[in-house]
């Protein structure tokens, strides 16, 4: 049989996971190998230099550029106060001065003798890059930052916004086809993970925001509500920076869909332990999904499955499959056959398929770039 | 293959590695001429968890082993050369895998030379992720954040006016020194820096990037501000794609010692044939070539080659992209039933996440080809923009039309000139009946006049391309015989007109000495069935205020050559071209417009 295959999402009871955590650039890394850290953590810390402002000193002073030096009444190198003057020019026998005054704090740090601009640098930034997962310190980078190892529960969603967090995990919908809505949302969620069933809208989303919820993990989220809470039509699957006061990890696709049984089963299984989540997403070569992992104890779990391998060696009869697109989109089935001839679909296109059984009886061929295994 | 006469091969495999899939094909020889034996696909494995290339091409190898009956490869080796009925005595590959190219790029004030740096990295055929500049209003450490996210390919930095200010710039620099950003594929190699902006300031620029990055300093793009010189840069930003990016993606490394021959990119060997045809059949040629992830448009007009890449229109990872620049309103136009708007943005979307994915019913496939039309027209759009004359190269701009990006040079791209549209890509190529494909591209690029209509039969054309380069009569007798479908012609008069008002007359000679008339009316479509290798002598006379070549009104004496579909009489107006606003009617007059061509079955209307 070709190895025709659709690798699956990662969803997995125990698995390895490591991140690097990095700073922006050259700082302190705070931890050593070895040390257990939490999610909180800060592992690395670095000052950044301090936003650069510009002052046309010259057109202020109304001088010619070349002039502007020996008007300062601040030496270039020293600090500054906001509001403070740091040049000045007087005219007509000392009557009338013209100022130059410093828009920020800081420190005033370059004058330029052809454009009569004067730089005036901000102090420096705090940038701190915390652990992100609850785990061990096994690697780090010396000045830039460390690699965190953490063992437990992996779940890839298909598609996420919002950048990373962590909090308290909780389901807060009884089926995975449930809906989840603001009713099912209140004040006892502030700074807790919410995992939904099939559908969540913007309305609910911001009703979240308000009440403090960190994330959501929800099954299914319509295009329309993401336009409108986005505020733009997302045209690249590129996200992770947007900056909208929650994270949003779907894992099944868009619409109203209901969460995989088996996701939905680790994330209740998950109830009140502390997660971290990632939205960020990148549908390009050098993939990046969204993410859920849950720092769990290897012996807590009776059947656990040690899952660093890839997965997705091939599709073959037997294995659990999840249909990716229309017209069985979402559901779930076995692989009952895998005919190597290609056939015919309703399309007129003759394509590989394989052979599904939804279970009741119910059997259909599909494509095969159209199912994803699900891998256990 | 050094010691092998080209003539001497028995048997050649070919694979090409797109974004999405990876497709391979073997040629045999047979008899005295090479033709195509079987083609194998699988799905493109540049990504994570494999992030080896070379994984979807064994995959893609054993699909055609298993088709074609015998032994390619042993084990994760291609036998070469043939032993017996095992092996190949050539390998050869192209590549656009990666997602396309997707580039940052940086100027001092945003609306200035940060928009000409973006200019130059679209023309490029590049995916602008981000524009960085002195005012864009971020502070620098979010600059710097923002930088090392989105992990670009490559990053064009620009700036300053020659003999302007060169502290920004520098900033700038010192800026992407600072974030030190990860190349987005594969660690371990720097990544390629271009800059292109004030002269003055590139010593400065290179004593900061020059140890961290692979930089290249290039002219100014914008040396004064009244005129851009976007050339230097877009060449740059292709051989650096070339030397740095692809060279980089998972796997490749190791696919190069594969082949005897350089992995080609795909577009330059699409490209290659392109050019082939324009210049051995002395025509006007637009090629085009839809992907996944890019749509490429080749032209040779006046023997004058073009050719730009659409980074951001594509059928699976740029699909949600077609939508957010057509808009959902030009997409649906081209759906003949009613869908609800909530659920074709869902779909759309879902093709993005899931980008392996292929239709299954008829109402999917009406569907992804309605989007295709769509990206077809923005790429072609795009290319008759960026396919000008010299003057187009240098635009003379004052600062009160800075914001209004238009090109001085005239385009070269004239569709009433335009003699051979070929398509490539697999909703054009894969499209389950041919008629399909004419109709998108007549949708698409709306040809004038008379003109021919071919695709590429299974998409093979840049395997072709590069076997042309060391087996050129192996790949024109493939070309000929297995890959170029020639569809058939179109007649299409330009001009304004009322439905159902008289607009075109033909008279046939058709093969075998028969005659027919033909009287077309405005806004409708007609089929001649006229078959490969047929020819039909057409005397065509446009109605008053209609154009087919020989000015309004008059009469023109064509060849008109068949194909698989036939002659296509398309009357349904050029300059301009509408479909009906009304819903229920515009419904309608595309059901009418399939049927005429028999482009589905009857069942996309129920």
């Amino acid at each position: 049989m070709a190895h025709s295959y659709t690798p699956g999402l990662k969803v997995t009871a125990f698995a390895v996971v490591r991140r690097e955590r990095k700073l922006p650039l050259a700082g302190s890394v705070l931890v050593n190998v070895g040390d257990n850290v939490a999610a909180e953590a800060i592992v690395a810390r670095t000052e950044l230099p301090g936003n650069v402002q510009s002052v046309n000193a010259a057109n202020l002073l109304g001088i010619l550029p070349e002039d502007v030096q020996d008007c300062l009444t601040k030496s270039v190198g020293s600090s500054v106060a906001k509001g403070e003057v740091f040049a000045e020019s007087k005219s007509f026998f000392g009557l009338f001065r013209s100022k130059a005054v410093s828009p920020v704090a800081g420190t005033l740090e370059s004058v330029s003798s052809v454009t009569g601009q004067a730089l005036l640098r901000e102090p420096p930034i705090p940038v701190e890059v915390d652990a992100y997962v609850d785990g061990t310190i096994v690697e780090v980078h010396p000045k830039q930052g460390v690699t965190v190892e953490t063992r437990g529960t992996y779940i890839q969603g298909i598609f996420g916004i919002g950048g990373e967090t962590c909090g308290e995990l909780h389901v807060a919908v009884a089926a995975p086809s449930d809906t989840l809505t603001e009713a099912m949302i209140g004040e006892k969620d502030r700074g807790k993970i919410l995992v939904g069933g099939a559908h969540v809208t913007t309305k609910t989303l911001l009703h979240a925001i308000q009440l403090g919820v960190r994330a959501i993990v929800i099954g299914g989220f319509d295009d329309h509500d993401l336009r409108e809470f986005l505020g733009y039509d997302l045209g690249v699957a590129i996200t992770g920076s947007e900056e909208k006061g929650i994270t949003l990890v779907v894992t099944e696709g868009f619409g109203e869909i209901p969460m995989a049984g088996r996701t939905f089963e680790l994330l209740k299984a998950c109830e009140g332990r502390k997660v971290s989540v990632s939205g960020a997403t990148q549908i390009r070569a050098g993939v990046l999904r969204p993410e859920i992992i849950c720092p769990r104890l290897e012996a807590e779990l009776k059947s656990s499955a040690h899952d660093e391998s890839p997965g997705g060696e091939g599709l073959s009869v037997g294995c659990q499959i999840r249909i990716i697109r229309q017209p069985f989109f979402g559901r779930l089935g076995i692989v009952t056959s895998l005919p190597p001839e290609p056939t015919a679909l309703e399309t007129e296109a003759k394509v590989r398929v394989l052979e599904v059984d939804f279970g009741g009886g119910e059997r259909a061929f599909l494509p095969r770039a159209n199912v994803e295994r699900i891998e256990s | 293959m050094s010691e092998r006469k080209p003539e001497d091969l028995k048997s050649i495999l070919a694979t090409d590695c797109g974004s999405t899939t990876t497709k391979a094909i073997l040629i045999e020889k047979r008899g005295d001429e090479y033709r195509l034996i079987v083609r194998g696909e699988a799905p493109t494995t540049v990504e994570a968890p494999f992030e080896d290339v070379t994984r979807g091409v064994l995959n893609a190898i054993m699909e055609v082993e298993e088709l074609a009956g015998r032994k390619i490869l042993d084990g994760e080796r291609i036998i070469t050369p043939q032993e017996g009925n095992a092996g190949v005595d050539l390998y050869i590959s192209t590549s656009s895998a990666g997602g396309g190219l997707q580039m940052m790029v940086s100027g001092v004030v945003k609306s200035m030379t940060g928009e000409s740096a973006q200019r130059a990295a679209l023309g490029a055929g590049a995916i602008v992720m981000d524009v960085i500049a002195s005012n864009d209003g971020r502070l620098p450490h979010e600059k710097i954040k923002r930088i090392r996210q989105l992990r670009p390919d490559m990053i064009l930095l620009s700036g300053g006016i020659d003999g302007g200010t060169t502290s920004h710039v520098v900033e700038m620099a010192e800026l992407l020194a600072a974030a030190d950003p990860k190349a987005r594929l594969g660690a371990g190699y720097e990544l390629p820096v271009i800059y292109a902006g004030n002269k003055d300031a590139a010593p400065m620029v290179e004593e900061i990037l020059g140890s961290k990055t692979a930089l290249v300093i290039t002219d100014n793009l914008r040396p004064v501000l009244e005129r851009e010189n976007l050339t230097p840069a877009r060449d740059k930003i292709h051989d650096l794609f070339m030397e740095h990016v692809m060279a980089h993606a998972p796997g490749y490394k190791k696919l190069m010692t594969w082949s005897p021959v350089p992995i080609m990119p795909t577009p330059g060997a699409v490209g290659l044939i392109i050019e082939t045809i324009a210049r051995e059949e002395k025509i006007n040629v637009v090629g085009v070539d839809i992907g996944g992830a890019t749509t490429d448009v080749f032209s040779v007009f006046q023997t004058i080659f073009n050719r730009t890449v659409s980074a951001n229109l594509g059928m699976s990872y740029s699909v949600s992209n077609v939508l957010a620049e057509a808009g959902l309103p030009n997409i649906l136009r081209w759906v003949p039933f009613e869908i609800g708007e909530p659920d074709l943005r869902n779909r759309i979307k879902n093709k993005m996440i899931r980008p392996t994915t292929i239709p299954q019913t008829m109402e999917e496939l009406v569907i992804e080809q309605a989007i295709a039309r769509e990206a077809l027209r923005l790429a072609f759009e795009q290319h008759k923009t960026l396919a000008v004359g010299l003057k187009g190269v240098q635009q003379e701009r004052t600062i009160s039309d800075t914001f209004e990006q238009t090109a001085s040079g005239e385009s070269l791209v004239r569709l009433d000139h335009l003699d051979l549209l070929v398509g490539s890509g697999g909703v054009l190529s894969h499209a389950p009946r041919r008629a399909q494909s004419a109709l998108m591209m007549l949708d698409a690029f709306l040809p004038e006049h008379v003109t021919e209509l071919a695709v590429d039969s299974i998409f093979m054309m840049p395997q072709l391309g590069v076997l042309s380069t060391v087996h050129p009569t192996a790949a024109r007798q493939v070309f000929e015989k297995d890959c170029l479908i020639r569809l058939g012609s179109s007649v299409a008069p330009v001009g304004p007109g009322k439905e159902g008002q008289p607009a075109l007359k033909v008279s046939l000679e058709l093969p075998g000495g028969k005659r027919e008339e033909l009287s077309i009316p405005y806004g409708a479509l007609r089929l001649l069935p006229l078959g490969e290798g047929e020819f039909a002598k057409a005397t065509l006379r446009p109605e008053k205020g209609f154009d087919v070549g020989e000015g309004k009104g008059k009469e023109r004496t064509v060849n008109l050559r068949g194909g698989v579909v036939g002659v296509i009489f398309d009357c349904r107006g050029r300059r301009p071209f509408g479909l009906p606003e009304d819903r229920a009617r515009r419904i309608v007059k595309l059901n009418e417009w399939n049927d005429a061509l028999a482009a589905y079955p009857a069942v996309v209307r129920s």
